[in-house]
């Protein structure tokens, strides 16, 4: 009984088959097989994409998507969508590493000023959306632009010329545990209190209510200002904290450093099965998309195709993955 | 009759306000300007206004059905990309080559349009995906910026007519003489309405949803090329610019939102999205006139950006039940 309601909303029981299989969210069973594919003809072109090591690399690059995608996926279960997440990314990086340049405090706090920041821009999104009640695609919008604006009169225009941290450098670089890149394990930390808060926990429940229905949501009691705001700050502290990570990885933050993570987040969570109209879809999904996106990336280029090449391969490919998994219902359903 | 005016004026009312907030943006532009409100003036803010107005109409049409199309910029860059190709060889290779410009824009809208309606995928991951897909076509044409424009066309698009009229405004009032005014009378201009307002109850109601949803989007697709060209144009040559694109994208949904086009469907109309456009670049260069250090120029458009949207929930003052809240 526990999470069934959440997996099941929308699906048609099928008697006939095993009931393990039944628990498996088909989209992310088709994402995860989607991951395997990709593999398999990345194989075959060369034999190092199965090599541990390759694999490894990808999965530190993706931790940086991951981080960020967590924090898309929440908002758009709301039935929200976060458009600030390009100049949140470079907020957080960007202040993390000024506070670098403030004394040995500033060193120490780095981490977390970067993510507090991103927080009270995502409050500002969260009360757009929950208390003036304006659409998020718009509210989200003009807080990415105020925050450029401050960014640009905080740095002078240009790239800050102050370097990341050694903790920043260590939780995105360095590897502790066996190998595994640090940056790896604080995508799972994130993952894994992503999925406490989404399945465990009131706060979770509310946001797949609101996804569902907004107005049963509030008939039913729950705090859905709260919430709403709650969701829009979690997110901008985890694009926050994935600028961070960012800046950490290059040890120094730049202009445009988080144009590139706005929609292959979304697409991430999309292809993972998580319906953009909100209220369904599963954490284990968006890892799978995560995965698929930073695979995909990866071995296009190292398949040394010509860079429009590969934006027009990422394309047909998210396209036709969401035919085969991602379609809507019909009107006579 | 008076029923009749105030109907009209409660439909119109976002179209309206953009309209006045724009004059009076533009008047205190041109009363603060050093020289004055002249042709010349008068030609450089028509040619910097008219490629957002026309790329916030092409998305004006999407956001009626309740849909987004965030591929507009790309398009846009991908005419852009192609124009500088097709557009030259005397004023009867420059004319094959517009057309040749349009019926892409026009291909690109459609596609959207296809997928949407058969494939039954949000607009908003659907042009995502196409739009890589344009600019990976943008790209492949033009590595590196470059290429040429017939530049008697171009003269005659962004100059003056009898040296006073912007001609890049008559444009304008051409796309929306040809394009907005025909489709907003015709039985599709107003399927698109009812599919925004009510996609149910339309279908129920045996509006063709398919139809409507593909004319908005082929005409978003044609309307993003128009302003491909014009980029063209302005600037004689191609670039496939990542950033460009995605700029006049964003740019284009918060002309929209400016011009009283409501992001849930079915209200508003591009005239008024036209004014969104020019109101959105009039404050820019409001800000040049009165001084603004250039570096505080970005976090000033952006608050009066955020102002401009938080005006939008002037709404929740006429709500009487809470539940309206919650659509």
């Amino acid at each position: 009984m526990a999470d069934a309601p959440l997996h099941g909303v929308g699906l048609p029981a099928r008697p006939d088959a095993a009931r393990a299989w039944r628990r498996i969210d088909p989209a992310v069973a088709w994402a995860f097989g989607c991951v395997i594919l990709v593999l398999l003809v990345g194989s075959l072109y060369s034999r190092s994409f199965m090599s541990p090591e390759y694999l490894l690399q990808q999965l530190k690059v993706a931790s940086f998507l991951g981080v960020i995608a967590t924090g898309a996926m929440i908002v758009i279960l709301l039935g929200q969508i976060d458009l600030s997440v390009p100049w949140v990314v470079a907020t957080g990086g960007m202040m993390a590493t000024a506070a670098t340049g403030w004394g040995p405090i500033g060193t120490a706090m780095a981490i977390p000023i970067g993510i507090a920041c991103g927080i009270s821009l995502g409050l500002v999104n969260g009360l757009g959306v929950a208390v003036l009640r304006l659409p998020s695609m718009v509210v989200t919008l003009a807080v990415n632009a105020v925050a450029q604006g401050l960014m640009v009169v905080h740095t002078g225009g240009f790239s800050p010329q102050a370097s990341s941290s050694p903790a920043m450098r260590f939780i995105a670089t360095g590897d502790t545990l066996f190998g595994i890149p640090n940056a790896l394990v604080v995508w799972a930390l994130v993952g894994m209190a992503a999925l406490f808060l989404l399945t465990r926990t009131t706060f979770g429940r509310t946001v797949y209510a609101i996804g569902n229905r907004e107005r049963a949501a509030y008939l039913s009691g729950a705090r859905t200002g709260a919430v709403v705001i709650g969701a829009f700050a979690i997110a901008g502290g985890l694009s926050a904290f994935g600028g961070v990570l960012l800046a950490g990885y290059a040890s120094k933050a730049a202009q445009a450093m988080g144009d590139p993570y706005l929609l292959p987040a979304i697409a991430a969570v999309v292809l993972g099965g998580t319906s953009i109209l909100g209220g369904r879809g599963s954490y284990l999904g968006t890892v799978a998309g995560v995965i698929l996106i930073t695979l995909l990336q990866s071995i296009l280029s190292v398949m040394q195709i010509e860079e429009f090449g590969r934006h027009v391969i990422y394309g047909v490919v998210i396209i036709a993955m969401l035919l085969i998994y991602g379609r809507g219902r019909k009107y006579s359903e | 009759m008076m029923v009749d005016a105030r109907y009209w004026l409660r439909q119109n009312a976002g179209t309206l306000a953009a309209f006045a907030a724009f004059v009076a943006m533009f008047v205190l532009y041109t009363a603060n300007h050093p020289a004055g409100l002249n042709a010349n003036v008068a030609q450089t803010a028509a040619n910097k206004g008219v490629i957002l107005a026309l790329v916030a109409m092409a998305q004006t049409f999407v956001v009626l059905t309740s849909g987004i199309d965030l591929s507009v910029g790309m398009v846009m860059v991908l005419a852009n990309c192609m124009a500088s190709y097709v557009v030259v060889g005397g004023i009867a290779g420059a004319t094959l080559g517009v057309a040749a410009v349009l019926a892409a824009g026009a291909a690109c809208g459609a596609i959207n349009g296809l997928i949407v309606i058969f494939g039954r995928l949000q607009p908003i991951v659907t042009t995502i995906a196409t739009g890589a897909v344009y600019y990976g076509i943008a790209l492949a044409l033009r590595p590196v910026p470059g290429g040429d424009v017939e530049s008697t066309l171009a003269d005659a698009v962004t100059g003056r007519i009898a040296g006073v009229v912007p001609s890049s405004i008559v444009l304008l009032a051409a796309v929306v003489a040809i394009v907005w005014w025909p489709f907003r009378r015709s039985v599709v201009g107003r399927a698109v309405y009812a599919v925004g307002s009510a996609e149910v109850a339309a279908y129920m109601s045996g509006v063709p949803i398919r139809r409507a949803k593909l004319v908005a989007y082929t005409l978003s697709g044609l309307l993003a090329s128009v302003a491909g060209l014009f980029v063209t144009f302005v600037t004689y040559s191609g670039e496939a610019s990542a950033a460009g694109g995605s700029t006049y994208t964003l740019y284009s949904i918060a002309a929209v939102v400016l011009g009283g086009v409501s992001l849930f469907g079915g209200s508003g109309s591009a005239i008024g999205a036209i004014f969104g456009a020019l109101m959105f670049r009039t404050i820019g260069d409001l800000l040049f006139v009165f001084n603004v250090e250039p570096l505080w120029q970005p976090l000033f458009q952006g608050l009066v950006l955020l102002g401009a949207v938080c005006l939008g929930s002037w709404r929740l003052l006429r709500i009487r039940n809470r539940l309206e809240l919650y659509g």
